[in-house]
């Protein structure tokens, strides 16, 4: 906790020297269930423009629950989320989505019977299209292989197209921040780096604000600004990515292959 | 090396004189077979019948067969020859256009032509009426199909009470005309609207539900419609039904023979199929409108979002699509299509009783859109032929007769061997007839991909 609370503290002072600005999103003191089950409890945790931030987490931590109460299915049974200023705890997931968030959800969940260019409409349906054709050059430059594969069907493509694929199409809603659900989830290592590469390509280039759900801590924390570890539905540590991945406490859990998230947990538990 | 022949020389005039040949052999081979029919008459004399309009049928259908191969194989042809040339080689994207289909062309011609095929090929217009009649049946099954392939094929949705709006679309017409003395045209619209709005009381509960569940309650609604009209005797006259409605006119001119009637009006003399042959085109229209109707609606955004929808509905959430909308239209137009075969369905019987619409219709809607390959147009209309006509074509088995002896009658046969059918479709083509799936907007080559590349479940 004592290292935690140091990289908070320089995080907290570096940022508000940085920026001055409220974040572009913000989640404080969420808890959400499943039944009776608690899911998430009191999570804080905020996103400004033009970062990258990562939630990493073992198996089971509710970093997807996170994902989608951020997006309203299930809904936060309490606390409070903000973008840009505005509550949307209670907005059902499409009028959110309208407010420029866009997610590629765990899973990829494209629509496989529909072809690339359907699915990619599809994430430009908020727009009725106006801007499609100078959108899908946009997202073809990202990621070439879908430009080869746009009248295929999705269902048929490799996982990491159909990641490729699924980020694209949350991109073409022009979204002022981007949610990602474990990119990296059972894709090829040479894959995972091109998709990631891409992510920070993304975020360089266009200045795209985005939140990463991961898995893998490493390529995660290689990859942001700042990160969160979740640990049972709890926020066990914060602050620059750079400190996280040196955190010993980081490292034996998520990064050397060690028992998952069993020594923060414990660590965590018992203050 | 005929074919790569044929391929080559695939212009128009070419084509034409080609078929020409065609149907001049076919000419050949049916003047000594079919041109006369020979019977023994009670003299033992032979009988000759002239059959020449089978004869200039075969001859029209070996021609337009031969066009539509030429054409199908020039096609296929410049589509090799477009796959060689580099794609988008100016790297700027854009939405290609609709390259038009044959089989469509040729499916239309076809309905179209039918009453006038079958008239020459029976003889007399009189003695087409069994053809025609089979033909309106077909195509009312085919417009039943169009419509729930709305809700079932594009949206999703399962819906097994899809008879409940052919039923309100029915008694619509059949109360309207016989209490208010409303003419088809002004029913048909208001049957449909009248079906809509069912489909939205329909979709509002349901909203939640998908799946097994969403059938369940489904088919709970259908028989709802079912008992109501029976039980409700003051308005539906109960299981007794209506009778008397009014028949179709022509636009307004009664199909009589009359002074005012169709017949007189247009100089010709009175028959009784000139009724008949009008309904057969007008379900054809209808039917046919269904299908304009979706393919439009499949390329607009809306229709893109129901096929979301059925692919998986999160992701369509969190597009920012509002499911809520995107399934009550598809309840609604779904069922305003079957109003409207509904009212049509009443115009034709001029009888309705709640008999008509039991569970059995909207298992054979559902079969038909199932077998026809979800969400494929194509499909539905031949899995419509099939599971419509098919049974009938089945009770001219009398041939079996000579293999299990005089007892046998193949009347009875007739639904098992429709049900042994049913389960072979399930073990060679599981995906329905048409299992393709074309996209509805492409760059470039338009290419349809097998539902047998997407794993059970999602193709």
């Amino acid at each position: 906790m004592s290292v935690a609370g140091i990289n908070v503290l320089v995080e907290e002072t570096r940022e508000a020297q940085r920026r001055a600005a409220e974040p572009l999103l913000d989640v404080s003191g969420v808890s959400a269930f499943y039944g009776s089950v608690a899911a998430l409890r009191e999570v804080d945790l905020s996103v400004r423009a033009g970062e990258i931030v990562t939630l990493i987490g073992a198996n089971g931590a509710g970093k997807s629950t996170l994902m989608m109460t951020i997006f309203g299915t299930p809904q936060a049974r309490s606390g409070r989320i903000t973008f840009e200023g505005r509550d949307i705890t209670r907005m059902p997931t499409h009028e959110i989505a309208r407010l420029g968030l866009a997610q590629s959800p765990e899973g990829r969940r494209v629509f496989p019977r529909m072809s690339v260019q359907e699915n990619l409409q599809m994430g430009a349906a908020l727009h009725g299209g106006r801007h499609f054709g100078e959108d899908l050059e946009t997202v073809c430059a990202l990621f070439p292989r879908l430009k080869e594969r746009l009248g295929q069907r999705a269902g048929t493509m490799s996982g990491g197209e159909q990641q490729m694929l699924a980020i694209a199409r949350a991109l073409m809603s022009r979204p002022r921040l981007l949610l990602l659900d474990e990119p990296s989830l059972g894709l090829a290592p040479l894959v995972v780096k091109g998709i990631f590469s891409a992510i920070r390509e993304l975020n360089r280039a266009q200045g795209m604000t985005i939140f990463l759900v991961e898995q893998n801590a490493y390529h995660a924390l290689k990859l942001a600004h700042r990160g969160y570890v979740l640990v049972n539905g709890r926020i066990t540590m914060s602050g620059e990515a750079r400190a996280l991945l040196d955190d010993p406490a980081v490292k034996a859990a998520y990064l050397e292959g060690g028992a998952g998230g069993h020594a923060v947990s414990t660590g965590e538990e018992a203050s | 090396m005929g074919e790569a022949n044929a391929v080559r020389g695939s212009s128009t005039a070419a084509i034409l004189g080609d078929a020409a040949l065609w149907a001049l052999a076919t000419l050949g081979l049916c003047i000594p077979i079919v041109s006369y029919r020979t019977d023994l008459s009670q003299t033992s004399a032979l009988d000759l019948t002239p059959r020449w309009g089978l004869v200039a049928a075969f001859c029209a259908a070996a021609f337009a067969l031969r066009v539509a191969q030429r054409l199908w194989l020039a096609r296929r042809e410049a589509r090799r020859s477009a796959a060689v040339l580099p794609k988008g080689t100016d790297g700027r994207v854009a939405v290609a256009r609709r390259r038009p289909s044959l089989g469509v062309p040729l499916f239309v011609g076809f309905a179209l032509a039918m009453p006038l095929v079958a008239t020459l090929a029976t003889g007399s217009l009189g003695a087409s009426r069994y053809w025609i009649d089979l033909g309106i049946l077909i195509l009312t099954y085919v417009m039943l199909g169009w419509g729930l392939n709305i809700v079932v094929g594009l949206a999703g949705l399962l819906d097994l009470g899809y008879v409940a709006f052919y039923a309100v679309g029915a008694y619509s017409y059949a109360l309207l005309s016989t209490t208010f003395g409303l003419s088809f045209w002004v029913c048909l619209p208001l049957a449909g609207l009248f079906a809509g709005l069912w489909g939205i009381l329909l979709g509002f509960p349901v909203l939640r539900l998908r799946g097994d569940y969403l059938a369940i309650v489904t088919l709970a609604f259908g028989e709802i419609i079912r008992l109501v009209l029976i039980n409700w005797t003051d308005l539906t006259n109960g299981s007794a039904g209506i009778d008397s409605i009014p028949r179709a006119t022509f636009f307004g001119i009664p199909f009589t023979a009359g002074e005012d009637g169709f017949a007189k009006t247009f100089g010709l003399s009175f028959d009784a199929m000139h009724r008949i042959v009008f309904l057969y085109y007008l379900i054809l229209a209808l039917a046919l409108l269904t299908n304009l109707v979706t393919l439009r609606l499949r390329r607009l955004p809306i229709g893109r979002a129901w096929e979301a929808l059925r692919e998986d509905e999160i992701a369509c959430r969190s597009l920012g699509i509002d499911t809520t909308v995107t399934k009550l239209t598809a309840f609604a137009l779904g069922a305003m299509f079957g109003g409207f075969a509904g009212s049509f369905f009443a115009v034709r019987q001029g009888f309705v009783s709640p008999e008509s619409f039991n569970f059995l219709e909207s298992a054979i809607i559902l079969a038909i859109v199932v077998l026809g390959g979800m969400g494929s147009q194509v499909g539905v209309a031949i899995a419509a032929v099939a599971m419509v006509g098919g049974p009938e074509l089945l009770r001219n088995l009398g041939f079996l007769k000579s293999v299990f002896g005089e007892g046998f009658d193949p009347n009875e046969y007739r639904l098992l061997l429709f049900g042994l059918a049913m389960v072979a479709m399930m073990v060679w083509r599981p995906r329905g007839l048409v299992s393709q799936r074309t996209p509805s907007a492409t760059l470039g080559q338009r290419k349809a991909i097998s539902g047998a590349f997407v794993r059970e479940g999602h193709g």
